[in-house]
This record gives structure tokens, sequence and C-alpha cells, in this order.
């Protein structure tokens, strides 16, 4: 490794992760220190081998709309001044005193990719699963194993959030209807596999309680041959819903609307059922060796918002159970991490130790700063957060001298890692897109992803490896 | 608008337009909205179809110009806009 050490230099920046978060703080950074008449490289890295992160393998195939946000990051990485490079393990290929060498400062967009724990006895009986797991398995994710057990006539998904109904479509949807999206053949093969009758999700607070966003959840009553069902037990008409509701937000009345229409819906007596369940706190997964059911504590509302148990047991049997309770970031090396929370310690971005002392030249932004809440909309005013901090830092007329740009390169390769970049993305990119124009089926597929890693990494770098 | 993933939230001289055509109905921009003004297509108030009509036909001269930041702020408003009393607050 050579170093230059020249005096005074541009501002050199590492991004760690490229995801939502880290592609905004990228093009954030960018734009504030052109617009200043400065200079700034930056180097986006990620452990897996194409950008995008949970945009990639998050959002739900049949949400070609919403993953239209790639185009969007798809040109602010095509500018040319934020250099993509895949397949590069921050704790594993690189270490912080790696980064600490080649870089003045140091920003973790790592997000969070597992399921959060749920504490009941049984949730680790087989035939109960995270939806973390699921969504990788649906959305081909290169580390995910390509066989998923779709067994169960009866489903239960816990949790009333955005990523229950993800789930909870996925699971109920018609294979025919996701034909057109971008899922990878085994995946499809599987789904179609399926002999779901029914997908009940429950929620352990009320109706006025979910946290889904209002599409999210209308879109279940549009399902083809899938009926909603909710049940009237289940809508509290006490005076602390009533006082509740009447104060809540827009998106709250438009979600209680759509609820309260399913309750006088008739059932069309589609071949599959959506059950939504509210007020029903998880006990236990129960079963002999497998799951075979999941018991449920009836809860009443209570005037702050939440619930308090009714001592009123509910038992369901279903043959797999899901979580789907929240996600949860991990530690990374060598950089603090607040165990209760799931993040990295900071205050508005900048980094701090157990004192709360900032620690220089570090910083974190998106889920992995926050935690895992929020849309991919609200990694951007997070990401603007965090540059504003790391731009008070910083001298921008000149900083010391770092060894130059490619030397991070040089090093990955004499650490014999097969590291991808942009346009090894670009070439991944028209390949998933030729499959897509290639595909068979009856019906347009703009794309269809290539799942193994080491596939990804050889068109990119475009060795000539044999498809699978 | 920071929370906008595609930056497709216009800014006009009194109000703000929301692109039809290049947003992705995300839902980032209702909950940060300061008065509540945006809506889902299907979910605007009856007593809002004016201002409705007024954020599509705002465009129709601009087209798609892929992005807020290209235009800056937009010296012109729609006409309904323009027509309205001074203090009041038009959502896109
Ligand atoms: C199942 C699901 C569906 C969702 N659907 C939507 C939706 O439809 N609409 C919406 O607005 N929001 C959706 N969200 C929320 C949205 O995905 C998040 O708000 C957003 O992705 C968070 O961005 P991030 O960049 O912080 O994290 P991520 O998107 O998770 O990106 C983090 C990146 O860091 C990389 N990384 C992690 N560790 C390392 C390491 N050690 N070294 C190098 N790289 C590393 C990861 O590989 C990943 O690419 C969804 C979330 C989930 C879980
Ligand atoms: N299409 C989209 O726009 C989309 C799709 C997917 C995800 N996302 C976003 O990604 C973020 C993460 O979504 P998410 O669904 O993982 O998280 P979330 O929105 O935080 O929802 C988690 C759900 O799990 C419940 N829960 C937590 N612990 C529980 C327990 N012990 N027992 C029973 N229920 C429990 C919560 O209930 P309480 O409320 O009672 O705590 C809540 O209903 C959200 O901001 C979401 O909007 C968006
Ligand atoms: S819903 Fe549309 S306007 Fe609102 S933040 Fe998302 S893309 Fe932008």
């Amino acid at each position: 490794m050579t170093r230059t050490p020249t005096a005074h230099q541009p501002l050199r920046v590492a991004i760690i992760g490229a995801g939502p978060a880290g592609i905004y703080a990228g093009n954030i950074l960018a734009r504030a220190v052109q617009d200043a008449g400065g200079e700034v490289g930056i180097d986006l890295f990620d452990s897996l081998p194409a950008p995008y992160g949970l945009i990639r393998y998050g959002v739900a195939p049949d949400h070609p709309r919403i993953k239209g946000i790639v185009n969007s990051l798809h040109e602010m990485l095509d500018a040319g001044t934020i250099r993509f490079i895949g397949n590069v393990d921050y704790g594993t290929d690189l270490d912080l005193a790696d980064l600490r060498a080649h870089y003045h400062a140091v920003i973790f967009a790592t997000g969070a990719i597992r399921d959060a724990v749920l504490g009941v006895p049984g949730i680790d009986l087989p035939g109960s699963h995270g939806a973390a797991d699921f969504v990788s398995w649906f959305d081909g994710h290169p580390d995910a194993p390509r066989e998923w057990p779709l067994d169960a006539t009866d489903i239960a998904v816990i949790g009333n959030g955005n990523v229950a109904l993800d789930v909870a479509r996925m699971l109920a949807k018609h294979p025919v209807d996701l034909l057109p999206t971008d899922i990878p053949a085994n995946v499809h093969a599987g789904l179609a596999g399926s002999p779901v009758t029914d997908v009940h999700v429950f929620g352990r607070r009320g109706p006025a309680q979910v946290k889904f966003t209002p599409i999210e959840l209308r879109e279940l009553g549009d399902i083809p041959n899938v009926d909603v069902l909710v049940y009237g037990e289940d809508f509290p008409r006490d005076e602390h819903s009533e006082r509740l509701l009447a104060a809540s937000n827009n998106q709250v009345k438009v979600m209680t609307r759509t609820l309260n229409g399913w309750l006088t819906r008739e059932p069309t007596g589609a071949p599959r059922r959506l059950h939504l369940h509210f007020l029903h706190s998880p006990v236990e997964v129960y079963g002999a060796g497998r799951v075979e059911g999941v018991r449920f504590e009836r809860t009443e509302p209570t005037a702050d918002g939440g619930v308090r148990g009714t001592g009123e047991i509910l038992d369901y049997s279903v043959q797999a159970v899901y979580r789907a309770v929240g996600y949860r970031g991990t530690a990374l090396a060598r950089v603090p991490f607040d165990e209760a929370r799931g993040v990295i310690p900071n205050d508005g971005g900048r980094v701090v130790d157990a004192q709360g002392a900032p620690l220089p030249g570090l910083y974190a932004t998106g889920w992995i700063k926050r935690g895992p809440v929020g849309l991919i909309g609200h990694t951007k005013s997070d990401a603007l957060e965090t540059v504003t901090k790391l731009l008070e830092d910083f001298d921008l007329t000149g900083q010391p001298g770092r060894p130059e740009e490619d030397a991070i390169l040089a090093l990955l390769d004499e650490r014999g890692i097969r590291f991808t970049t942009w346009s090894g993305w670009l070439a991944v990119d028209a390949h998933e897109r030729a499959l897509g124009e290639a595909d068979p089926s009856p019906v347009t597929r703009e794309r269809v992803k290539v799942v193994p890693r080491d596939e990804q990494v050889g068109i990119a770098r475009a060795e000539s490896l044999v498809s699978s | 608008m920071d929370e906008c993933p595609v930056d497709c939230i216009y800014e006009g001289d009194r109000s703000l337009y929301i692109h039809p055509d290049e947003c992705v109905d995300c839902g980032a921009c209702e909950p940060v909205c300061p008065v509540e003004a945006i809506y889902y297509e299907d979910d605007v108030p009856e007593q809002w179809a004016e201002y409705y009509k007024a954020n599509v036909e705002f465009f129709d001269d601009l087209g798609s110009p892929g992005g807020a930041a290209r235009t800056g702020v937009l010296a012109f408003d729609h006409p309904i806009i323009s027509a309205l009393p001074p203090q009041v607050v038009a959502g896109a």
C-alpha cells in the first residue's frame, strides 16, 4: 500500500451501506460540497454485490411503483461523484483502521436486516418464522436459503405494521398475480405449491392503533380472489377509543374508514381468505414438535392508547406462524452499539461513546441511526441531518493527506476481495432486464432477479460464469 | 421537500404541487405535512376536488421535469390557486 501524504486534499468520505440512507447521504453531501465550491470524494460500500438495500431486498415484488424510487437513486449514483464498491463487508473485509487510514469521515448506513425477538413460549417451534427471513426469500436475497416451507393451509401473522401486510399479502395472493413481478423462478414455484386457504393477521392493539399506511391496507381489498374478513368484536366502541379516534390524524381516519367498510362487506366465497384480528396479544405458540396453533389473550383499550389483558384466552389452529413485530439492527465491529434499541448511539448523526462524547469522524444515518421505523423517504431528511453535522465538523478548504483514491481498491485486491463497481452493477441490471424480456411467461416482465452472490459478482466482474 | 424520495413536490409561488406521474405513492409526505393537506387521490375530500384539479393541471405545461431541485421555486401558480384570497393555504 502506497501512502502519499499531501498536506491538503479534498475531503474523503466512506459510506457503509448502499441502501436509500447511504445513497441519499452521499448525494446530499456531494451537492452541498459542490454548492460550497469545494471537492469531495465519496466511496459507497455494501456487503452485497448490488446497491439499493431494502428497496431491492425488502420492498415487496408486487410494489413496482415504490421500487421506482430506484430510478432516482440510480441517477445519483450515475452522476459520477459517488463511487459504488459492492461485495465488501465492513467488519470482515475492511475494518475501522482501514477506513480511518483512507478517509477523513465514515458514515454508517447499515440499516437493519434481522427480525426483532418475540419472547413467547414456542416461538422457536418448526413452522414458526421471522418475517425478515421470508422477505429475504421472496425478494431473492443472496444469503437466504432458496427453499421455503409452504405447506400450511392456515397461517398466523403476528404484528400490525406494513411488513405484516406484505407478508400476509404475499402468502395469500394467488401466484398467477405475482407472475408479472421480478420474483425469481424458485420463488414463483414455491408459492405456486402453497395450499394456503386462510391467513390471519393479529394486532395486539385496536384498529385505530395499527401501524399500517392507508394505501397498503386498502390494497388488501383489491387482491383478486381473496376475501378480507374483519370481526365486529375487535372494534372497540368505548369512550377511550372514540376519543382517540376523534383526535387522530388523517391517515388513521382513512384506515378506520377502510376497515369499517370491510365490516359490512359480504364475502364473495373466494378460495382464499385474509382475516384481520385486533386486540389479540400473543401468549404462546403451541404444538407437539411443530406449530399446531397460537394462543392469544384478548386485550382492551386503555386511556393512553395502550391495552391491557382481559384474561380471555383465544386459540387459533394454524400450521405456520410468521412474526412481523419489527426489525433489529446489528452491531458493527469497533463501533458503539446500543443493545437495548439496536442502533448506533448518536447525537443527530454524530456517533457518540458510552459517555455521550462524539467520536470524531464517525457518523450514522438511516435505520441504524434511528431504529427500524419509517419509510424510504424518511431516510432522506434523516441523511440531511447527518450530513449537516458532518459538514459542520470539516473544513472544506483542505484536509490532511490520505492515500490516493485507488489505494483502497488495491488494498481490496490485495486481500482477494472480489468487489463490484457501478459499471458492474449496470451489467447485472442489464442482465436482469434481459432475463425479464426473454421470460417465456405470457405476461410482460420488466426484470427477473439474479439471486446467487457468485453469479451476480461474476456478471459484475464480467467473468464467464455459466448461469444457473 | 426533504421527505419525498423522488423529489416530485414542486414549489409554486403560493402552493406546493405533487407531480402525478413522478409520485410513487410511497406516503412519506403524508405524516409530515404540517397542515395535513396531502391525500392519496382516491381520498381527496369532496370540498377539495378543485385543488386536486389545480395540482394535476399545474404540470400541463411543465411536463415531467424529473425533480424539483431542477426547477427550483417556480414563480407562478395554477389560476385556481392564484385567485385565492391571500391567507388561504392550499394543499398539494
Ligand atoms: C420488508 C420491508 C418492506 C418495506 N417496504 C417499504 C415500502 O414499500 N415503502 C417504503 O417507503 N419503505 C419500505 N420499507 C422501509 C424501508 O425499506 C426503509 O425505510 C429503508 O430501507 C431504510 O434504509 P437504510 O438505508 O437505513 O437501510 P437498508 O435499506 O437496510 O440498507 C442498508 C444497507 O447496508 C448494507 N450493510 C449492512 N451491513 C453492512 C456491513 N457490515 N458492511 C457493508 N454493508 C452493510 C446492507 O447490505 C444494505 O444494503 C420496507 C421495509 C421492510 C423491512
Ligand atoms: N409499503 C410500505 O410503505 C412499507 C412496507 C413495509 C414496511 N414499511 C415500513 O417499514 C417500517 C418497519 O415496518 P414493520 O412492520 O417491521 O414495523 P412497525 O411498523 O413498527 O410494526 C411492528 C408491529 O409489531 C407489533 N409488535 C411489536 N412487538 C409485539 C409483540 N411483542 N406482540 C405483538 N405485536 C408486537 C407492533 O405493535 P404495537 O404498535 O402495539 O407496538 C406493530 O404493530 C415501518 O415504518 C413501515 O411503515 C413500509
Ligand atoms: S407520496 Fe408521492 S409526493 Fe409524497 S413523498 Fe411519496 S413520492 Fe413524494
